[in-house]
C-alpha cells in the first residue's frame, strides 16, 4: 500500500468558543478518491476546507493538532499559504467561474503563477486543462466568450479545469455536484474518476449513492467526530459503527 | 366546493383597494416632484432666453488723422472718439447732465471695442467708420420690452430722453441683435452686458479636476483597504464611524480647515483651483469612501474565494477580481461625489474663490472663481440684467453637470461585467 499523502493527528478545530471538530485522526491515500459524507453541520466541509487553509479566511477560527501533506506540516509558521495551495487545488459547492472568458478563467491560475513563459505555451496549458476537464470539444470554439455563459455542469467542469490547469497534487472538492442536474452529475463524476489517475481527489458530499459511485475511501464524519473511515466498499456494506450504519439506510441524517 | 367568485372573509375588496390607493400616493407623488422640476427649469430657462443675444449700436466714429495719429494709433483718446460719435448723432443734445445720459447709451465697454477693432483693422484709419459697439444692459432690457414704460420717470432705469434717443435709433437702423457668444467666451464684468461664464466654468472645472486626481485614488486606495485588508478591531471601527460622520459634516467647515491649513499653514496661492480642489476633495473622500466600500461589499464573496483557492495573495485576489467588479459602483459613487462638489459653494468663500476675477485662469496656482460662486456673486448683483445672466449661468453648471453625469454612464456601461 501507498504511503498517505495527507496525514492528520489531533486535528481539531474551532469556530471562536464552539468546537466542529474533535481530535480527528486520518491517513488519505494518493491517486484515490475519498469522499467525506455526513449530515449537515458534522463538520466534513470545515475539515475539507482546513487542508488548503481556507479557513484562514474566517477570523474567528482556529485549529489545533497537526495536519501534514507529502510530510511536511501546513500550518507550520514557515509555510506561505500560496504555495500550499498550488499544491492543494479547490473546486466549490457552487459553480463559480470568474466574470471573464473561458479562456482567462483557466489561464488565471497560469498567469499568477508565471506557469507560462508565452504566450503558445499558456494556449497549450488551457487546452490540456480544458482537455482534462473534458471540456474541450464542448468550448474550442468559444475561448473568448464569458465563462458565465456556459451551463452549469460546464461551468462546474470549468472550475474543474481552473483548478487543475495549476497541476496541483490534491483537488478539494465541496460538493461539487449539487447544484447540477443528474446528467450534468453523472459527467462530472465520470470525470472525478478519470482525474484520479493523476491526482489525489477529496469530495464532500451528500448523496450517499454518489459517494458509493465513485470513492475508493470513504469516511464518516459525525457530530464533528470522524466515525469510521475506510474502504467504501467495507463503509457501505458492512459499517463497523451503529452511527454510520444508520445513516447509511437513512435512519439518521 | 371552490368558488373563485367568493370574496368575502378574506377581507380581498379592502386589501384591493389599499393596493390601488398606495399605487395612487405614489403616482401622485411623483407627479407633484415632476411638476416641480419642470416649473423650476422651465422658469430659469425662459429667464436665461435674454443672455441668447444682446443688442449693439452702430457708431459713426471718426478715424481722421486729426483724431488718431496714424503713426501710433492707440494713443488716441477712444473714449473721446465714441462720445463725439453719440454727440453727432444728436446734436441737440446739450446739457452736461443729458450728455452724460446720452453717453451711457453705449456700455463703457465700446471704447475698448474700438481701439480693439481699430489695432486689428489700421485701414480703417482716415475717415468716418461704422463701427458696431456693445449696447448698454438697460438699452438692451428696454427693447426687449422688460423696462415698464408706464411707470414715472423716476422710478424706472431708464429717462423719456433716452427712449427717444433708442427709438431714433432703431428708425436709423443703428440698432441690431446679435448672438452673445461673449457670454461663453468671456470673464466676469461689472457690465452685465459684456459678463461672461468662461473664467468660472474654466475655474470650476481645473478645481474638479485637482479634486477628482485627489479624492479618487485616496478614496478607492483607502476602501479597498479598510473593506478588504484592515484588520476588524476597535481602531477600525473608530475610522469607519468617523468616516460615516464626515459625509454629514456642514462643508463650510472644511472650508475653514483649509483655510487654516492649506492658506495659512502651507502657503498656497490664495483663490487657486489648487486650493479650492484640495478644500473640495476633503469634503467629497467620505462620499467616495462610503460609495466604494458599499460597492466592493456587494462583490460576491466566490470570485475571492476562488482565486485564493488557486493561490492568489490577498492582494491578487482582491485586485484582479474584486475591485474589476465593484469598479462601476465606485466610479457612481466618485461621479455623486464630484456633482456635489460642482455645486458647492460655502468651502471655496472660506478660501477666497469669491473674488471678481476677469481673466480666464491657466493654471491652477492662478485666482480663479467657480461656478456656484460666479451664481452667487451674479444673483447679488443690483443690475436687472444680472437676473438673466444667473439664469444662464445656472444652465450652464446644470450642462456641466449632465455631461459629467453621462460620462459617468458611459464609463460605467464599458466597465459593466455581468454575473
Amino acid at each position: 500500500m501507498d504511503d498517505p499523502i495527507i496525514t492528520a493527528r489531533d486535528v481539531s478545530i474551532f469556530y471562536g468558543d464552539k468546537q466542529a471538530i474533535f481530535d480527528v485522526d486520518m491517513d488519505i491515500l494518493p491517486n484515490k478518491v475519498t469522499a467525506f459524507i455526513g449530515p449537515s453541520g458534522c463538520g466534513k466541509s470545515t475539515f475539507l476546507r482546513a487542508i488548503n487553509r481556507m479557513n484562514d479566511l474566517i477570523p474567528i477560527c482556529r485549529m489545533d493538532g497537526e495536519l501534514r501533506i507529502g510530510g511536511q506540516d501546513i500550518y507550520a509558521p514557515e509555510v506561505d499559504v500560496v504555495a500550499l495551495r498550488v499544491q492543494v487545488g479547490m473546486v466549490f459547492q457552487k459553480p463559480n467561474p470568474f466574470p471573464k472568458s473561458i479562456f482567462e478563467n483557466v489561464a488565471y491560475g497560469l498567469r499568477i503563477h508565471k506557469l507560462a513563459t508565452s504566450r503558445s505555451e499558456l494556449e497549450d496549458r488551457v487546452e490540456w486543462s480544458l482537455k482534462s476537464a473534458g471540456l474541450w470539444d464542448e468550448v474550442a470554439d468559444r475561448l473568448d466568450q464569458s465563462g458565465n455563459s456556459l451551463s452549469g455542469g460546464q461551468q462546474q467542469r470549468l472550475c474543474i479545469a481552473r483548478a487543475i490547469a495549476v497541476e496541483p497534487k490534491v483537488i478539494l472538492m465541496d460538493e461539487p455536484a449539487s447544484a447540477l442536474d443528474p446528467i450534468a452529475t453523472a459527467v462530472v463524476e465520470e470525470l472525478i474518476d478519470n482525474l484520479r489517475k493523476k491526482y489525489t481527489i477529496i469530495i464532500v458530499t451528500h448523496s450517499m449513492q454518489q459517494a458509493a459511485r465513485i470513492s475508493q475511501r470513504t469516511a464518516f464524519f459525525h457530530l464533528g467526530n470522524l466515525v469510521e473511515f475506510g474502504d467504501t466498499k467495507t463503509i457501505f456494506t458492512n459499517p463497523a459503527d451503529e452511527r454510520t450504519q444508520n445513516y447509511i439506510t437513512g435512519r439518521i441524517g | 366546493m371552490i368558488d373563485l367568485g367568493r370574496k368575502a372573509g378574506f377581507g380581498l375588496t379592502a386589501r384591493n383597494r389599499a393596493e390601488r390607493r398606495f399605487q395612487w400616493v405614489g403616482r401622485f407623488a411623483i407627479g407633484i416632484s415632476l411638476s416641480f422640476l419642470l416649473v423650476m427649469v422651465g422658469d430659469i430657462m425662459i429667464t436665461a432666453s435674454g443672455t441668447i443675444k444682446r443688442t449693439e449700436i452702430a457708431l459713426a466714429v471718426d478715424l481722421g488723422p486729426d483724431r488718431i495719429d496714424p503713426a501710433d494709433p492707440q494713443s488716441a483718446s477712444y473714449g473721446g472718439l465714441v462720445k463725439a460719435s453719440l454727440r453727432d448723432m444728436f446734436p441737440n443734445v446739450t446739457k452736461r447732465a443729458e450728455k452724460k445720459r446720452l453717453y451711457n447709451l453705449v456700455s463703457p465697454e465700446a471704447v475698448f471695442e474700438v481701439a480693439r477693432i481699430v489695432a486689428e483693422d489700421p485701414g480703417l484709419l482716415g475717415g468716418k467708420r461704422q463701427i458696431w459697439v456693445s449696447a448698454s444692459d438697460d438699452l438692451d432690457l428696454y427693447l426687449r420690452g422688460k423696462i415698464d414704460t408706464d411707470q414715472p420717470q423716476k422710478r424706472r432705469r431708464i429717462s423719456d430722453a433716452e427712449i427717444e434717443w433708442i427709438d431714433a435709433l432703431q428708425d436709423a437702423d443703428r440698432l441690431r441683435r446679435v448672438l452673445n457668444w461673449k457670454f461663453l467666451t468671456g470673464g466676469d464684468s461689472r457690465e452685465p452686458e459684456i459678463a461672461g461664464i468662461l473664467s468660472a466654468l474654466v475655474g470650476s472645472a481645473l478645481s474638479l479636476a485637482v479634486c477628482l486626481a485627489i479624492s479618487f485614488p485616496l478614496g478607492i486606495g483607502a476602501a479597498i483597504y479598510l473593506e478588504e485588508f484592515a484588520p476588524a478591531n476597535r481602531l477600525s471601527d473608530l475610522i469607519e464611524v468617523n468616516i460615516n460622520n464626515l459625509a454629514a459634516v456642514p462643508s463650510i467647515v472644511f472650508g475653514l480647515l483649509g483655510l487654516a491649513i492649506f492658506l495659512g499653514v502651507m502657503g498656497l496661492p490664495r483663490s487657486s483651483p489648487l486650493v479650492g480642489g484640495m478644500v473640495l476633495a476633503l469634503m467629497t473622500l467620505p462620499t467616495i469612501i462610503i460609495a466604494a466600500r458599499a460597492a466592493l461589499k456587494s462583490v460576491p464573496p466566490s470570485f475571492k474565494e476562488a482565486a485564493l483557492a488557486l493561490g492568489a495573495s490577498p492582494v491578487q485576489a482582491v485586485f484582479h477580481h474584486s475591485v474589476p467588479v465593484a469598479m462601476p459602483g465606485m466610479l457612481t459613487g466618485a461621479i455623486v461625489g464630484m456633482a456635489q462638489a460642482l455645486g458647492e459653494t460655502a468651502p471655496l468663500l472660506m478660501i477666497g474663490m469669491v473674488a471678481f476675477i476677469v481673466d480666464i485662469p491657466t493654471s491652477i496656482l492662478e485666482p480663479a472663481t467657480a461656478l456656484p460662486v460666479q451664481i452667487f456673486l451674479w444673483a447679488d448683483s443690483p443690475e436687472r440684467a444680472f437676473t438673466e445672466k444667473t439664469a444662464a449661468a445656472i444652465i450652464v453648471l446644470l450642462i456641466f453637470l449632465v455631461s459629467m453625469n453621462l460620462v459617468a454612464i458611459l464609463l460605467r456601461r464599458k466597465l459593466e461585467t455581468r454575473f
